[in-house]
This record gives C-alpha cells, sequence and structure tokens, in this order.
C-alpha cells in the first residue's frame, strides 16, 4: 500500500486529501501542519470573520477527515525532506516515509527589515494573528496599516465597520498597484476615504518605535502617525525553505512544471508556496496567491500523484471584499495593448483587457455585492478559450457575454 | 405530501438557460429554466456562505454562486465539489397557463 505524505495543512493541502480519496486512492494519506486549527480558509480572516470575531472556517470538520481516512497531525513542523531515504523528519524527533510527496506549504507574511511581529507590530495570514489583531479593534481605537495591498485594505474596511480610526500607509502612488487597473483602484481608494479611512500613498516610512502605550511611525516627510497596532500588510513570501534545503529548484516559489512536479518526480508542490508556468499565457512562470489557485492545484496535485498526468491550464481569478463592494478580477492584464469598459449600471463595471491581436486576456470588475460576477465568470471562460471578442459587444451591456462565448 | 403551490412569475419573464430570484414569506428560492424548457426551483441561498444562488451563472444544467463558483445541480441540487459540500433543497415546479408555481 502507498504512503502519501502532505506537508502544509492549509487550504491546498486539505483539498489535496479529500481530492486523493475522491480519485480512489486507498494508500495512506498523512496532512501535517505547524498550525493547531484543523485546516481553514484564510479569506474570511480580513473580512466577514474578523468583524464578527468568528472561529475559524474550517476547509472540514474533524469527522469527515475521520470518515476519509486522513491522518491529520496538527501543530507539527516538517523539518526536513530525506529524498535518498524517501522520508520526511518532523519536528517530534519522528519521520515518515513517503511514496509521494506533495508541499503545500504556503506562504508567511513579509515583514519589515530587522523588525519582528509581536507587540504592538502584527501581520496578518493566520486565524491566531487574527484574534490578536482584533483585540485592539475596538471602538476609538487607532490602528496603522502599512500597505494597500488587499489585506490591508480589507482590514481597514474591517477595523472601519468596527468603530477603530485607520491610517493606511502606502509607498508607492496609488494602493493595488499590483495587478488591479488603476481605475478601479481610485474607487476603492475613494471608498475608504469616504468611510474616515486616512489612506496616505506616495509615503515612506523613516522610523517605527514602540513605546508604552502605543507604536509610532515617523514618515520620511516629518508626519507622525502614532497608533495602537501596526499591521504590516506588504506582500507575502512564499515558504521554500524545506524544498531549497532538499536540493528541489526554486525560482519565486517552489518551481514546478505544468503537472505540478518538482525537480524530484515523487515531489509535488502546489498552491501559493509554487511557481508553475502558465500556458494561456505563454507559458509565463508566475506564483499566485489566491483561494481558488490553492484548491485546484490541490486537486490536480492529487491528480498527479496518483499519475494523471494532467496539467494545469485555469485562468488565475481572485476577489475581494471591502465594505459592500466586491472586486473580482480573472486574467492577467499585463501586456493589455487595449481596455474596454462595459458599464452595468449602479456603479458596477468591467474592464476588459485585450492584447495587442485583439486576444481577451484578462478582466476586471468592481460593483456592489456579486453585480459583476456573471460577466467575470463569462469572461473567464472566453479567456479561456483564447478569444478575440468584438470589443463593441464587450462594451454593450445589452449583449449577453454568453452570445459570444457561443459564437 | 401536501405542497401548496405558490405562483412565481410568467414562464417567459426567465430566460433559457438562466435563473431568478424569488423570495416568498420571509424565504428566498432561485427558479431556473434548462436549456432544454423545464423549470426548477432550489433554496435561494448558497450552502457556503449565504449568497444570493440567482446572481450567479446557469450552464446546462449547473448554477455556479456569483462569489466563489461553487457549484450545484440544479435539478437534484446536489453539491459538485469544492469549495461547497452541502446540498441544496429542491422544490417542485410546475408551469400552468404559461405561469410558473413552486410547491412548498
Ligand atoms: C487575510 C487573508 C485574506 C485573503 N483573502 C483572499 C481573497 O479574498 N481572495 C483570494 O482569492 N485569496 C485570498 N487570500 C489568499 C488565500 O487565502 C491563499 O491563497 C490560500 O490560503 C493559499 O493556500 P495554501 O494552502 O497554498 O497556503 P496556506 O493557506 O498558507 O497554508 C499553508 C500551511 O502550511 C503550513 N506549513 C508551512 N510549512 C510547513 C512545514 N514545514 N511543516 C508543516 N506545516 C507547514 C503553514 O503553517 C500553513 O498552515 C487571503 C489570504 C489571507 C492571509
Ligand atoms: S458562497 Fe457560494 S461558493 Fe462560497
Amino acid at each position: 500500500m502507498a504512503d502519501f505524505v502532505i506537508v502544509g495543512a492549509g487550504e491546498c493541502g486539505a483539498r489535496a486529501a479529500f481530492a486523493l480519496r475522491e480519485k480512489g486512492f486507498d494508500g495512506t494519506i498523512t496532512l501535517i501542519g505547524s498550525e493547531t486549527h484543523l485546516p481553514y480558509e484564510r479569506p474570511p480572516l480580513s473580512k466577514e470573520a474578523l468583524v464578527a470575531g468568528a472561529g475559524p472556517k474550517l476547509v472540514a470538520d474533524a469527522e469527515r477527515y475521520a470518515a476519509a481516512g486522513i491522518a491529520v497531525l496538527s501543530g507539527r513542523t516538517v523539518l526536513e525532506i530525506d529524498r535518498a531515504g524517501r522520508r520526511v523528519r518532523l519536528d517530534d524527533g519522528t519521520a515518515l516515509p513517503y511514496d509521494k510527496l506533495l508541499l503545500a506549504t504556503g506562504a508567511r507574511p513579509r515583514t519589515l527589515p530587522g523588525m519582528a511581529c509581536g507587540g504592538r507590530i502584527a501581520a496578518l495570514r493566520s486565524h491566531d494573528d487574527a484574534t490578536r489583531i482584533r483585540a485592539h479593534l475596538v471602538e476609538g481605537s487607532h490602528v496603522a496599516i502599512l500597505g494597500g495591498g488587499f489585506i490591508g485594505l480589507e482590514l481597514a474596511a474591517s477595523a472601519c465597520t468596527l468603530g477603530a480610526s485607520v491610517t493606511l500607509i502606502e509607498g508607492l502612488p496609488r494602493v493595488l498597484s499590483r495587478g488591479v487597473p488603476a481605475e478601479i483602484a481610485a474607487i476603492i481608494a475613494s471608498r475608504h476615504a469616504a468611510e474616515g479611512v486616512e489612506v496616505l500613498c506616495g509615503a515612506k516610512v523613516a522610523g517605527i518605535a514602540e513605546r508604552p502605550g502605543e507604536v509610532r511611525l515617523t514618515l520620511e516627510d516629518g508626519r507622525i502617525v502614532a497608533a495602537s497596532l501596526l499591521v504590516v500588510g506588504i506582500g507575502a513570501v512564499p515558504n521554500t525553505e524545506l524544498a531549497e534545503a532538499a536540493g528541489l529548484a526554486v525560482d519565486n516559489g517552489i518551481a514546478v512544471d505544468g503537472l505540478l512536479c518538482t525537480s524530484d518526480p515523487d515531489i509535488l508542490a502546489a498552491g501559493d508556496c509554487t511557481s508553475y508556468p502558465l500556458p494561456l499565457y505563454g507559458d509565463r512562470r508566475v506564483r499566485l496567491e489566491s483561494w481558488r489557485n490553492a484548491q485546484e492545484q490541490g486537486q490536480l496535485a492529487a491528480a498527479n500523484m496518483l499519475g494523471g498526468g494532467e496539467a494545469h491550464c485555469a485562468v488565475p481569478w481572485f476577489w475581494s471584499d471591502q465594505y459592500d463592494m466586491t472586486l473580482q478580477i480573472a486574467g492577467l492584464a499585463d501586456g493589455a495593448a487595449a481596455t474596454v469598459r462595459r458599464d452595468l449600471g449602479e456603479g458596477a463595471f468591467l474592464l476588459f483587457h485585450l492584447d495587442a491581436e485583439g486576444r481577451l486576456i484578462a478582466a476586471s470588475g468592481i460593483g456592489k455585492g456579486n453585480a459583476v460576477a456573471r460577466d467575470i465568470r463569462l469572461a473567464e471562460m472566453l479567456i479561456a478559450a483564447r478569444r478575440h471578442p468584438d470589443p463593441a459587444a464587450l462594451a454593450a451591456p445589452e449583449t449577453r457575454l454568453k452570445t459570444l462565448l457561443a459564437a | 405530501m401536501s405542497d401548496t403551490w405558490i405562483e412565481v412569475c410568467a414562464a417567459d419573464e426567465i430566460d433559457e438557460e438562466d435563473v431568478i430570484r424569488f423570495d416568498h414569506a420571509g424565504r428566498t428560492f432561485a427558479i431556473y429554466r434548462s436549456p432544454e424548457d423545464t423549470y426548477h426551483a432550489t433554496d435561494g441561498l448558497c450552502t457556503h456562505e449565504k449568497i444570493h444562488l440567482a446572481d450567479g451563472l446557469v450552464m446546462d444544467h449547473i448554477i455556479e454562486c456569483p462569489k466563489h463558483n461553487g457549484r450545484f445541480d440544479y435539478k437534484t441540487g446536489e453539491a459538485k465539489g469544492a469549495p461547497v459540500c452541502v446540498d441544496l433543497r429542491t422544490y417542485p415546479v410546475k408551469v400552468e397557463g404559461g405561469t410558473v408555481f413552486i410547491g412548498l
């Protein structure tokens, strides 16, 4: 009987474990994770769960793991991969043999040089981080958020909702400069401003000092921001050390091929920790930090651990919720030669991004609730089908995108 | 089973391969018209998070949730995999004289 081991009990590792059983694998499955909770969903940590102070939203409860015969080792960290002996060594001194190994180690928050989290400085990745941050988000408190990316902005919206006042500091000239069109980022920034968030773009931090009862940031222009908590949201770094120490290829993430295989055919990697070639974008190597990618790659890794030989050919997809607005993005917009706007009413709109040949390569949309969801989904299918849709049809809200797909 | 038939809408108010939201007595439902021109009804909210499925996309006999793309077979209510794992409840539907009714 084969032994399959999964390192990293997050979204990706958990989905892979269940997918192995769904695909009929009858050997042992051991899912090992450093965190003490069962695998849970991270997106709510900066959104509704943070506002509600809810417990972790589990991917599956303990009974489902038991019923599927998946052994979950929580609070255990894998320290080493012994490729020659096909074993992983854990922090409790035990060693587990594997026939196939999946690395789904995810990512961790990037930290400021020389500045660890602790005290009044926090980052947001885990449920425990969220619990710690939430304790500071009370009526009348003041939080400083460093970084105008998705996590910083979602946290700002949640903090505002809880009655805290927020200063958000972004070093670049605008928020969401990575992957989000300026037109949409501007709407998000102005909504935050309208809700009372102080958004400081193009602001560089000169110094950070913790004092009794507060943390103080000095900006390069001399301004001082005093807050009860500083949350650093300046991106994530992939957890590649384990792979690197085992001699596996690493290139902005554990480097895998289209089948999610590392440079060792018995070791696969998936989710936030990997970089891989995207066939729809000329096999450009990317590392995506997205929930659906973690799920899809987990499922694909399971199929390929069983020798399925399926290649990854998905369209990147991401969403973010802030206040009552949802943003969704499908595809990768960089390299777009033209943009077409489609207005859906009540302020909701989509931007379609076309390359020089008129091929649809990405679509971004924002609106209240799920106003843009259906069109983004159809855009995703058009992208996957490498279509060159008529820009005039894309721009006309009365043209149903479904008809373009059928065309 | 003693269904009470509640009037929903005119049959042609739902496009083929599409869905509408129907609220009744404090509950919310999703009413579908399939590509084969049959009508179906399920609970209106996704079982992952409470999101209105009527904002989602109908492709063939699948409704896809607008929030995180969870998929259900709207004819049987079956959840078709991650992130949804709990099935949707379905309800009987009939079309009489060009009007759609849901059995509650
Ligand atoms: C606050 C927040 C909000 C988000 N919101 C969105 C959103 O709105 N939309 C979206 O698309 N995505 C969102 N994401 C991103 C999404 O959650 C991630 O892409 C997803 O969690 C990646 O899953 P993963 O399993 O690859 O990695 P992770 O979820 O990071 O899981 C990896 C796990 O492996 C464990 N691990 C690492 N090394 C070891 C080791 N050596 N031994 C044992 N265990 C180990 C880690 O402790 C961790 O638990 C959000 C993320 C965060 C943090
Ligand atoms: S709310 Fe429907 S899939 Fe998440």
